[in-house]
């Protein structure tokens, strides 16, 4: 018996009117139903968006963790080195050094080299691709994320330092209670557009095999022969995402501004 | 033990090496309730002098006793001591992020572990005084310069001080809100706080300061009561600035 193709399946499940369109309109009707319904294709379109959601997420958490402990041993070096010793300046001359590297090298090669690596050298003998996913993407925009919060702690007046020094503060707690507050309000657009370049790089994760929304929509398309439809709604997926994420950071950042005139 | 607050010996502050020197061996006492005057030309090092009061420049040399307390040796913990000691910059440094009662109680409640009721009723006891209680709930930035110069004044005051340090407090207000920070600190002096002024305004130091000090080049050039500074100058410095500035 032979397999059951969609073009065999489409007079008996598509209504009349479909049918009776114009041949231009059916025949987008028709791709419609082999690309998405057809065997319930959709399932792959699903399981790839959730798989993009969790790698950004994930290698959101992981790289703001990264990039402030980043940030705040590059700033704290250069700001204080000078009159440091013994241990401490030992200690946190190493971190600066370590850091340097990590920006140098995350910055200076390509994520899909990266996470090659990550994937058959690395953790070669790991099959949790999500786990390689989320981690190398993490680590990547750790480096990014960690230059932004640079900039953004070094943009507040030292004013502020001195005023919370003279209170009585500690360094670190000036930090926390003082200036990372004003400095992640600063760092907010800057961090959205991470965020953005973020989400649509995991696209590249289809290099380990990873079924995410781009690698789906690269599936249905070889096996339907028709990449269009596939595509475009993998486009249009990522498009909505965006356009929702960066409302929700204005709305956000239109809060922490209460502050101004 | 003396009734020194504050006791700076041979003070020495370079920049650079010691290409700079800013402060070239400077020694001041301070006794409890004194308001002492700093003045002198720009670069006399009178700033730089203030901020090592209490480290925020540290010394290249020299020790500052803070009630017998050697702070500048590298095992004392100069938060703890820094906390007794208020101090008022002249861009106010007010935190942007915060009301002005989170300003004030910010620091009494993180350091002195007050609870929130009790920090905020001293604040606002703080606020009452120097005029602004109605403004609590503002932010700096809707401020104007002389109100947020009284708001970081109570700032520091928020932390019951022993000493007051002020770095030119007015120099960068309107000439028309000079008047309102004086007087606050002013009524400060009066209420017996010991504070140390580095300021342009001669009629304050004339007026409020127990002693004045002239600075110039890194070094104390003269120091006297005021009426003696004003009326009887003996370094030629001393004159030919005075000359200038009065």
């Amino acid at each position: 018996m032979n397999k059951i193709t969609p073009s065999m399946l489409w007079p008996e499940v598509a209504p009349e009117w479909m049918l009776n369109a114009p041949q231009w309109l059916e025949d987008i009707f028709f791709n419609i139903f082999k690309c998405f319904i057809f065997e319930e294709r959709y399932n792959f379109f699903l399981k790839g968006l959730g798989n993009t959601l969790l790698l950004t997420l994930f290698a959101l958490l992981i790289g703001i963790a990264l990039g402030v402990i980043v940030a705040f041993i590059r700033v704290t070096w250069d700001k204080n080195h000078a009159e440091m010793r013994g241990f401490g300046k030992f200690a946190l001359g190493t971190a600066n050094g370590i850091s340097k590297i990590y920006l140098t090298v995350i910055r200076g090669t390509p994520v899909v080299v990266q996470i090659l690596l990550l994937n058959f050298v690395v953790f070669a003998a790991s099959r949790n691709k999500l786990m390689v996913g989320c981690l190398c993407f993490g680590i990547n925009s750790g480096a990014y994320v960690a230059e932004i919060f640079r900039s953004g702690i070094q943009s507040i007046d030292v004013g502020q330092m001195e005023a919370g020094r003279s209170l009585g503060f500690s360094y670190i707690a000036t930090m926390r209670h003082i200036i990372l507050p004003q400095a992640f309000k600063n760092v907010l657009p800057p961090l959205c557009n991470e965020f953005i370049v973020l989400l649509k790089e995991t696209a590249v994760v289809g290099y380990i095999g990873l079924s995410d929304l781009t690698y789906a929509a690269n599936t249905v398309g070889g096996a339907t022969y028709e990449y269009l439809f596939p595509l475009l709604l993998a486009a249009a997926i990522y498009l909505t995402m965006v356009i929702f994420f960066t409302h929700l950071v204005e709305k956000l950042e239109r809060r922490l501004r209460t502050d101004e005139r | 033990m003396s009734d020194n607050i504050i006791s700076a010996r041979e003070i020495k502050k370079y920049f650079k090496g010691d290409a700079i020197k800013a402060l070239d061996g400077v020694s001041v006492d301070i006794s409890r309730g004194e308001v002492v005057v700093i003045i002198g030309p720009s670069g006399s090092g009178k700033s730089t002098f203030l901020r090592c009061l209490n480290l925020l420049e540290v010394p290249t040399d020299g020790q500052i006793l803070f009630n017998g307390v050697d702070i500048t040796d590298k095992k004392v913990n100069i938060n703890v001591h820094r906390q007794k000691m208020g101090m008022v910059f002249q861009h106010f440094n007010l935190f942007p992020h915060k009301t002005i009662l989170q300003n004030l109680t910010l620091a009494p409640i993180q350091l002195l572990k007050k609870s929130k009721e009790e920090a905020e009723d001293k604040a606002m006891a703080l606020l009452q005084r120097v005029g602004l209680a109605d403004r609590a709930d503002a932010y700096p930035a809707q401020l104007s310069g002389g109100q947020k110069q009284r708001v970081a004044i109570v700032r520091a005051l928020a932390m019951e001080p022993e000493v007051m340090l002020f770095d030119e407090p007015t120099s960068a207000l309107d000439p028309e809100m000079v008047g309102e920070v004086l007087q606050v600190m002013r009524d400060l002096a009066e209420s017996g706080m010991t504070m140390v002024v580095v300021t342009h305004e001669m009629g304050f130091a004339r007026e409020v300061g127990s002693r004045v000090i002239f600075m110039d080049g890194g070094k104390l050039v003269e120091e006297n009561t005021p009426d003696e500074i004003f009326e009887n100058p003996q370094s030629p410095r001393l004159q030919s600035f005075l000359a200038k500035v009065l």
